[in-house]
């Protein structure tokens, strides 16, 4: 079951840019929350602040508290153990080269030294199973490289990768945006189903995505997280003149 | 003018293959009719004798190359990883960088003179020393190799492997080490060739043994010397072996470089993009 985000106060840098700024949020469990904003809004840098990302890059750094259920990550574990709770989903699907479908789909379990034959096949087939795959490729698990697929099936293989780890929150940024309509609407049908067993978190340039899959929608500006509230509110009547100028087009 | 670049590269082409083709042949054509199974099978004859073969320096030569791959390869391959992963920006990874290229550098008598300097001198020649001489120059060039494959791989496929809760040593291990294994594969092999045929390094250090030994402190026989000795020697029947020589060691050579790539191969799933 997916756990509720608290964010407090984040703040978060690359060298000496300023790119979140005092962010305070409340993300509720098992739902879906979209953000919106222009390029370079800090929409991404947010979503990497919840996995503990952002600081891969050595110049990145991040203060305030972001807590996960009762866990504050930054004070309470390591990043190793966040990001095994914590799914991502990548803009442009990645997948291993070197592996196959099936290696590809359990590698989070490989990769941390999990050997036990049984239940990586039975989670390679629920992993696919969620992520609308298995059908497409399940004669091919072991034959075939995962970059041998196309690129809306690498992205739902992508997808049951990150849900193979069983993670409590599902972080999603601009996921469909490399993919063509169908494979599109592949992915939010994905997440429309996925919703009730994950937190899931989607950054997302395309309004119509966000007002489709997400109950609620925060809209980030220059750094700064302008309005959080229902989907229906952010895109019916929204509080400030700046969310209203964006999602009418003004801007953006 | 794709007609003239398309054409001017052919020449090149044939141009660089040429003088390999023509040594090849010349070997095949010097060197085959000396070869039989007492070639493989004896040791050198005494001087004045008929007959007598290079079975010791073939043995020879493997076992300084093997002591030599099994230090030279993980050592270099270590550095690549942490020039390319953990030392970007750091004084340390500028210094290894700089020196790895100014070893490439260095002649290969000089190799040997140092090697003499260390491991030899007040002790004896060695197969060890012979293959110590050997690492080291195989270093840089598999070194560089290393760091620049790992370079190739793209960050998006480190973040998928961070993502999961994957440690930063098991994603480099894993993920960068496994992608980039061709290259790094194709770098040893051409440091293993290299030094395969180098002649210098082991006059000061395994020295060459007209017997048969596979003592590792203890002299070493080893196709190089055994040609450099034959072919300076005065006799006919010298000549022809030292051809023979050249020849099994070119063949050698090839068929382990084969060997290395078929067997790297194996397994491996094609990708489509």
């Amino acid at each position: 079951m997916g756990v509720g985000i608290l964010v407090e106060d984040l703040n978060a840098w690359y060298g000496s840019n300023h790119t979140l700024q005092d962010i305070n949020l409340h993300i509720p469990a098992n739902h879906a929350t979209a953000l919106i904003g222009p390029s370079g809004c800090g929409k991404s840098t947010f979503v990497r602040c919840l996995n503990r990302m952002h600081e891969t890059n050595p110049i990145a750094r991040a203060t305030g508290v972001v807590k996960m259920g009762d866990i504050d990550i930054y004070r309470d574990a390591s990043p190793v153990e966040i990001r095994r709770r914590v799914g991502m989903v990548f803009q442009r699907p990645n997948p291993f080269p070197t592996m196959s479908i099936y290696d590809n789909v359990i590698s989070g379990l490989k990769l941390n030294g999990f050997r036990n034959r049984r239940i990586l096949d039975e989670t390679v087939e629920r992993s696919l199973k969620q992520a609308a795959l298995w059908e497409e490729v399940k004669d091919d698990l072991k034959k075939k490289s995962g970059a041998s697929l196309s690129g809306g099936q690498q992205q739902r293989m992508c997808i049951a990768r990150a849900l193979a780890v069983d993670p409590e929150v599902l972080l999603m940024d601009e996921p469909a945006s490399a993919l063509d309509p169908v494979s599109t609407s592949k992915i939010e049908d994905l997440i429309f189903q996925l919703k009730s067993q994950y937190t899931i978190v989607i950054v997302t340039h395309n309004m119509q995505q966000a007002a489709r899959v997400a109950e609620n929608t925060g809209f980030f500006l220059n750094g700064k997280l302008v309005e959080f509230d229902s989907t229906h509110k952010i895109f019916t009547n929204p509080r400030d003149k700046r969310t209203e100028d964006y999602i009418t087009g003004r801007f953006g | 003018m794709n007609y003239v670049v398309g054409t001017l590269a052919v020449l090149a082409t044939i141009i660089v293959l040429f003088p390999l083709a023509a040594i090849l042949f010349y070997l095949v054509y010097k060197g085959a009719s000396s070869l039989n199974l007492d070639f493989f099978t004896h040791v050198p004859a005494p001087v004045g004798e008929q007959g007598g073969g290079m079975a010791n320096a073939i043995v020879g030569s493997g076992i300084i190359l093997t002591l030599a791959s099994s230090m030279g390869i993980p050592i270099g391959i270590a550095a690549g990883v942490y020039l390319a992963e953990f030392g970007q920006g750091k004084f340390l990874a500028n210094a290894i960088r700089f020196t790895a290229d100014v070893l490439n550098g260095v002649p290969s008598i000089v190799m040997g003179i140092s090697v003499f300097a260390l491991l030899v001198q007040g002790r004896h020649f060695s197969a060890l020393a012979g293959g110590v001489a050997l690492a080291i120059m195989m270093v840089p060039t598999v070194t560089r190799t290393t760091e620049e494959m790992l370079a190739t791989v793209p960050h998006a496929i480190r973040e998928a492997a961070l993502g999961l809760g994957v440690p930063k040593w098991r994603t480099v291990i894993s993920v960068g080490l496994r992608t980039a294994s061709p290259g790094i594969i194709t770098g040893c092999m051409l440091a293993f060739a290299r030094v395969a045929g180098e002649t210098a390094p082991l006059l000061f250090t395994a020295l060459g043994n007209q017997f048969w030994s596979v003592k590792l402190n203890e002299p070493i026989a080893a196709l190089p010397l055994q040609i450099y000795v034959y072919a300076l020697g005065p006799y006919d029947e010298w000549h022809r072996l030292a051809w023979a020589g050249a020849l099994v060691l070119i063949i050698l050579i090839m068929v382990s470089v084969t060997l290395v790539r078929i067997f790297a191969n194996r397994g491996v799933l094609k990708g489509g993009s």
